[in-house]
């Protein structure tokens, strides 16, 4: 149950000439949850997206452990605007499951399971679009997990939610990682990095200007850089 | 004002004695039109999907021209199925010119195009919206083609009745391929021309008032069948 290690080598994404991110070299071993940091435009976003295969590369590679067409069709994405499809809440969590070719019986009860593990078994026959913000990721969440993903990324999950729905969001994730699920999550939200982080990738001007073991990065980061970032101050 | 108040007054006596050649024309129309429609939205939904979906070379240009055969001249196409069909055109062996077959072919020429533009400009923005969902569950390009086409089913219904308007309307190019034959391919619009230039305006008025009635009716139906789901469900 593993994709890793990830290799990225001269990785680079660029449009009309201007270069959005890279070139980035990493090793991502699948230590449990590797957090992206960093502040706003630093191109956290793009290297998941990358990462995932949702964006493409203009130079260098991404390597899984595995055939890349059998690595996509284990992960899972969680964008920080959750999509929800036109359907009720039961239906976009079966659809991930029907589009595999599993049967409709079973698609709704593992629906069913996976709404009740979110606590959203009250709204099964809600429109998706009609829940709240904080609902929908819950949602959006489950409908990613449901395929048992062993590699699942998430663009900033708990940036538009409150106390409550990211303790229970996080609680999720834990659960997955206990269950073997490798996380690759960005966020420049410190306390949930420290909650969360095996291992962080700091990120500043689309290149990942540190990457280490979350207690280190923590106590004695490298740079100046994170440093001041750790320390609140605005990074440029 | 004598001319309508007589036609009101045909219709009226017409639809309340079910007159038989009435009752016949206007199942004809139904016929060729509803087939029409059905064969219309197979190719044209799909089309519309594929298009919003894939990326290909000349992908916009096959989206200009399709933009440009909305408005697409029925008489023309009349011409081109006709000189098709005609025993020296190619499919002359088939034999189907002055059938509904001819006037049915003829008819989703027309409304192909317009069906197809207008589903894919919804189809266009609902995509915008699902890409990035659609793309991170590594779905199958026929399974985004038909998440699509289930999501955007209301939007896609109103292509259709537009094309439905469109072909219960049209008299030019079926009026060529079908010939208007008396209780074989006259239909409601062929009729309404006939006793036009018969100078018999009341009739003329009579059966236009229930073509109205018809498109109104079959607009009405398809939106209360749509009305049966759920309100939002859509």
């Amino acid at each position: 149950m593993n994709l890793f290690p990830l290799r990225v080598r001269g990785a680079e994404t660029s449009r009309r000439g201007k270069v959005l991110v890279g070139p980035i070299d990493l090793d991502l071993s699948g230590a449990g949850a590797t957090v992206v940091m960093g502040p706003n435009g630093s191109g956290k976003t793009t290297l998941l997206r990358l990462l995932h295969g949702a964006a493409r590369l203009t130079a260098g590679q991404i390597t899984w452990d595995c055939d890349e067409n059998y690595a996509r069709t284990r992960q899972g994405f969680v964008f920080q605007r959750p999509v929800m499809l036109r359907r009720t809440v039961v239906e976009n969590l079966m659809y991930p499951l029907r589009m595999r070719g599993v049967t409709k019986a079973q698609a709704q009860t593992q629906a069913e399971e996976w709404a009740t593990r979110v606590g959203l078994e009250e709204m099964l026959g809600q429109m998706a679009n009609n829940l709240s913000g904080g609902e929908q990721q819950k949602l959006a969440l489950a409908r990613a997990m449901i395929t048992d993903p062993w590699v699942l990324f998430l663009d900033e999950p708990t940036a538009a939610l409150d106390g409550r729905a990211t303790r229970k969001v996080e609680a999720v994730l834990r659960a997955a990682r206990a269950s073997g699920t490798q996380l690759v999550l960005s966020t420049h939200d410190l306390g949930q990095a420290k909650r969360l982080a095996d291992e962080i990738v700091f990120m500043l001007h689309g290149r990942v200007l540190e990457h280490s073991n979350a207690g280190a990065f923590f106590d004695a980061p490298q740079s100046i850089q994170a440093r001041a970032f750790l320390r609140g101050d605005i990074v440029e | 004002m004598g001319d309508l108040w007589a036609g009101i007054t045909e219709a009226f006596r017409l639809l309340v004695t079910l007159d038989a050649d009435l009752v016949e024309i206007t199942l004809r129309s139904l016929q060729v039109t509803l087939t029409a429609l059905v064969i219309g939205s197979a190719i044209a939904l799909p089309l519309a999907a594929l298009l919003a979906v894939r990326r290909f070379r000349f992908r916009r240009g096959v989206i200009a021209v399709l933009n440009a055969l909305m408005g697409l001249p029925p008489v023309v196409v009349g011409l081109v199925v006709y000189m098709l069909l005609s025993r020296s055109g190619p499919f002359g062996v088939l034999g189907l010119l002055f059938t509904p077959t001819a006037m049915i072919i003829a008819q989703v020429i027309i409304i192909v195009p317009l069906i197809a533009s207008i589903a894919h400009q919804s189809l266009r923005d609902l995509w915008s919206e699902y890409h990035d969902l659609l793309i991170s569950m590594n779905v199958t390009q026929g399974q985004k083609m038909r998440t699509l086409l289930w999501d955007a089913r209301r939007a896609l219904l109103t292509a259709s009745l537009a094309g439905f308007g469109r072909a219960i309307g049209e008299v030019g190019a079926i009026m060529i391929v079908g010939g208007n034959i008396d209780h074989a391919t006259r239909v409601l619009t062929t009729a309404i021309a006939l006793e036009t230039g018969k100078g018999d305006f009341a009739l003329a008025l009579g059966l236009g008032i229930i073509l109205i009635g018809l498109a109104i009716t079959v607009n009405l139906a398809i939106h209360w069948l749509s009305r049966t789901e759920q309100e939002g469900r859509w």
